[in-house]
């Protein structure tokens, strides 16, 4: 090992990295603009400052631009993992560490993880450098069946993590809800009515609030929620729980509602088409974890996308603090169920779409993010070979233009054992 | 994919067994002639198994990954009652009767194996009246076999054939303790009794846990051990103990019979194999050495995401590793965890096992050591794509001492094999068709080729593709 050589790379990793955004060419690779449009071979990528301005293909680059030869490559966006824990957790089991719900807390709807999202998390790096650019980050569940408000976040190695606050309020009205609620479905549903009508209770007359139920901070971030300008992220599983939700709003008609696993949602697509409620759906459930998830199949995505859903793959529970990477292996399974006999899959445009322009679209920031279209927020990656494959790996990560370190404390461990016998020194000399 | 029978051991505590099984007393071996103890069981609860019939079936022109490290390309495999019969190139004869099936632009595996499954003994619908794989009243319960645990209408037997091409899998205790009981292997069958699935002839294995759970689980409750040393210390003693009564064994007047002790013994004979969930590099080496202390061999360290920190030790030592592609970050020991793991093993010459833990990356095991293999070849080492399916097929048989009988594609062996419709190390590909000792076990494109549990009977989704 030439450490010395070691140093000067990282050191001038260092010096580089906040490199000042400019106009950047990509040329040559295979484009994916991740509208679920087809690649385009040859195509350029042109970004200025934080936008791009232009993808696809005859795009005229400016004498001055910096030009990255992408030639034999893939250029796509950003990965939009469509929900997440990402930046709440270090180190799950570690309690000081772990930041995705709080259980002793008196409070519940108005948690609000933008304070919670550490961008210096080494689940943050680890991800980045696998290609994952935007996340929906969520709070979990404690005490009540609200957790609070979620995030819209990037992965850069700023220190500025969130690109939408409050961009959601959380709900657990499935098994984990009756249970939040005392033990019955009838009970989240009660809660769930009677927060919301303490909430305008609240709106009525702040000054005078005074209730059982609810802190005044837990109301006040309700009333977004009622009145569709803060979107509700509903967690459930079964058929029967996801025509529940869609009757919440013969009640609550403003509720702007995004549906979250959704295991059971194949069994009543059409109803979950015609309300016009998008998903963000676990990709490859399809065991009964419990008796919500009977009906779980692989082929839920692709049932629920023939049936006129919007639908983008989330992965709630599923190591979703840490392992953000999976979304291109699960969308490749997608891919792969197309030669399944009676399976449903989607096709490669479409699955890589549900990993990035879908979320975005789902969160309302299509406009800003998740594809390469002009005007979008410039994350784009650069592989050696096709994004889904699993022998693919990333080259360059690029957020808001700027060109981002792929280092993490995964690599540093690998390149101290790749001789793990100690040579002149003990192990922890090389560095 | 929830995580759940982890994430119930983080929360600690609320694991315990409705069924609180404890050393029986009630059958003494004889007097008059003693039995090696460790030999006493094996005749209890025996294989019912027997293969399913099967025609003498050649698949040709496909892509032969013959599980230990060598490859065919357009390929001919024979089987013919139960076993492989042959495997070669082009050139290789097929009987006329046989059935014949054009597998030209596909791939041929022998079936996967897993060294580690909860299946059964933590079962979907994961509800509490099925958690059945921790014995977590005592952390010295070497008594308990995992087989009297296992549910064998778990619906995630058949997700692990359909999607991916397990034929055959030890079902192991948890991890809340320091010996956590004996190990079943069994065949991937449907049964109405775990002894229709028993791997006949396979031998037994015993789980041993280092780290963070048993000092969690128990010192939790103020109970030893609250600590690493605790562990060993508890750890030792128990060999001490086991080491005196196998002494005693063949005398005039032997010990009565004691289950724990008796599948002690049967390690201390080599008969029983260890299969030691250890992540840390430095509690390896600590248990590498109580292995010598007390005589006996670890056959596999399972969960050992830091085995790259001694993969010199360990190929010296001849233990397989039993790895993740990439879990990390989920608990203190996990941390290290990188995903060149397997590969840097490999590199070293060590065994290497790619193993699932998980009702739900059983059912892709393949691409697990595919993105293992992928994330070796990134860091500049050199890895056949043969060798990566040798992690999911021999390695593990190796470990779980059935290599003799299957785990590759040699004649002779159990036809136990996977037809894939693409590269298995492709996202892309998925089984085709499932052999297991020749009998067609799954077909994908044969509603009725594949097994529904009585659980999914009459329920929403029954029969589907999953």
């Amino acid at each position: 090992m030439n450490r010395f050589a070691k140093f000067l790379a990282s050191a001038a990793v260092l010096i580089t990295a906040p490199l000042a955004a400019q106009t950047t060419a990509i040329t040559g690779g295979k484009v994916v603009i991740g509208d679920g449009s087809a690649p385009i071979d040859g195509g350029t990528v042109l970004i200025r400052n934080d936008r791009v301005v232009a993808a696809g293909a005859n795009i005229a680059i400016p004498a001055d631009a910096r030009r990255i030869d992408a030639t034999g490559k893939w250029v796509t966006p950003g990965l939009f993992a469509g929900f997440s824990r990402i930046g709440l957790v270090e180190v799950g089991a570690v309690t000081q560490t772990n930041d995705m719900n709080a259980s002793a807390s008196p409070f519940s709807a108005a948690l609000d993880v933008q304070y919670a999202i550490n961008p210096f998390a080494s689940p943050v790096a680890v991800n980045r450098a696998a290609g994952v650019t935007r996340a929906v980050v969520s709070p979990s569940t404690a005490n009540s069946i609200f957790a609070g408000y979620g995030a819209i976040v990037d992965l850069g190695e700023d220190e500025n993590p969130i690109t939408r606050a409050r961009a959601f309020q959380f709900v657990e009205l499935g098994e984990t809800g009756q249970s939040r609620a005392g033990g019955s479905r009838s009970a989240s549903h009660i809660h769930f009515r009677a927060l919301l009508e303490e909430a305008r209770t609240y709106a009525r007359n702040p000054a005078l609030f005074d209730s059982d139920l609810l802190k005044a901070s837990d109301a006040k971030a309700l009333l977004p929620v009622i009145n569709g300008s803060t979107k509700l992220l509903v967690h459930v599983e079964s058929a029967n729980d996801i025509l529940k939700v869609l009757d919440l709003r013969k009640d609550f008609p403003a509720l702007d509602i995004v549906l979250v696993g959704a295991n059971e949602g194949w069994r009543v697509a059409n109803h979950i088409a015609a309300a016009g409620v998008p998903v963000l759906a676990s990709a490859l459930s399809d065991l009964p974890y419990g008796f919500e998830d009977l009906a779980a199949t692989q082929s839920n995505i692709g049932r629920m996308k023939d049936a006129g859903v919007k639908v983008a793959i989330g992965m709630i529970n599923d190591r979703d603090a840490h392992q953000l990477r999976y979304s291109v292996q699960y969308a490749g399974n997608l891919v792969a169920l197309n030669k399944v006999p009676r399976a449903t899959g989607l096709t490669w445009d479409e699955a890589f779409a549900a990993i990035s322009s879908v979320p975005a679209e789902i969160m309302d920031m299509g406009g800003q993010l998740g594809s390469l279209k002009a005007g979008r927020q410039a994350d784009v990656v650069i592989w050696n070979g096709d994004p889904l494959e699993l022998s693919t790996q990333v080259e360059t990560v690029i957020i808001d233009g700027v060109d981002q370190s792929l280092s993490n404390r995964q690599m540093r461990l690998r390149d101290r054992y790749r001789d793990p016998a100690p040579g002149a020194l003990p192990n922890a000399y090389d560095h | 994919m929830k995580l759940r029978v982890m994430l119930a051991l983080v929360a600690g505590g609320s694991l315990v067994a409705g069924c609180a099984a404890t050393a029986s007393d009630t059958n003494s071996a004889s007097t008059a002639t003693p039995v090696k103890s460790s030999k006493s069981s094996d005749t209890a609860f025996p294989s019912t198994y027997s293969a399913y019939p099967s025609t003498p079936t050649a698949i040709t022109g496909v892509t032969i990954f013959d599980g230990e490290g060598g490859r065919i390309d357009n390929g001919t495999v024979f089987m013919t009652a139960g076993k492989i019969s042959s495997v070669g190139g082009p050139e290789t004869t097929i009987p006329a009767d046989a059935t014949v099936i054009d597998g030209s632009g596909k791939y041929v595996t022998p079936g996967i194996i897993d060294v580690h499954s909860h299946l059964g003994d933590y079962p979907t619908p994961s509800v509490a009246a099925h958690s059945d794989g921790n014995e977590a009243t005592s952390p010295v319960t070497p008594e308990v076999w995992a087989e009297h645990s296992v549910w064998p209408q778990d619906p995630g037997f058949s997700r692990a054939m359909a999607n991916g091409g397990i034929t055959a899998l030890q079902i192991l205790p948890g991890s809340a303790n320091l010996f956590g009981g004996r190990s079943v292997t069994l065949k991937n069958v449907p049964g109405r009794t775990v002894q229709a699935m028993k791997f006949p002839g396979a031998p037994y294995g015993m789980k041993m846990a280092c780290g963070e759970n048993p000092k969690r689980v128990y010192g939790g409750r103020n109970r030893m051990p609250s600590t690493r040393m605790g562990s060993l210390a508890l750890n030792r003693q128990t060999w001490i103990d086991a080491q005196e009564y196998r002494s005693k064994r063949d005398d005039a007047k032997p010990p009565k019979r004691d289950l724990g002790k008796e599948t002690l013994a049967g390690v201390l004979d080599g008969e029983i194999l260890v299969h030691n969930h250890c992540y840390r590099a430095d509690e390896m080496a600590q248990i590498i050495d109580m292995s010598k202390e007390f005589g006996y061999k670890v056959t596999a360290f399972h969960h050992a995401v830091e085995s790259y920190k001694i993969a010199d030790i360990l190929a010296r030592e001849g233990i397989c590793s039993a790895v993740w592609a990439d879990w990390w970050g989920f608990k203190m020991e996990a941390y290290d965890a990188i995903p060149e793991n397997a590969a840097l093993l490999q590199n070293a010459g060590a065994c290497v096992i790619v193993h699932s833990d998980d009702e739900n990356q059983i059912q892709r095991l393949n691409q697990e050591a595919a993105k293992a293999l992928a994330d070796g070849r990134a860091m500049g080492l050199e890895i056949s794509d043969a060798q990566a399916i040798q992690w999911i097929t021999y390695n593990p048989a190796k470990a779980m001492g059935i290599e003799k009988m299957t785990g590759s594609l040699k004649t002779g062996k159990m036809a136990d094999l996977v037809l894939w419709n693409g590269n298995p190390l492709s996202v892309y590909a998925r089984p085709e068709k499932v052999w297991i000792d020749g009998a067609l076990m799954f077909d994908s494109g044969d509603p009725k080729r594949r097994p529904v549990s009585d659980f999914e009977l009459g329920q929403p989704g029954e029969g589907d593709v999953k």
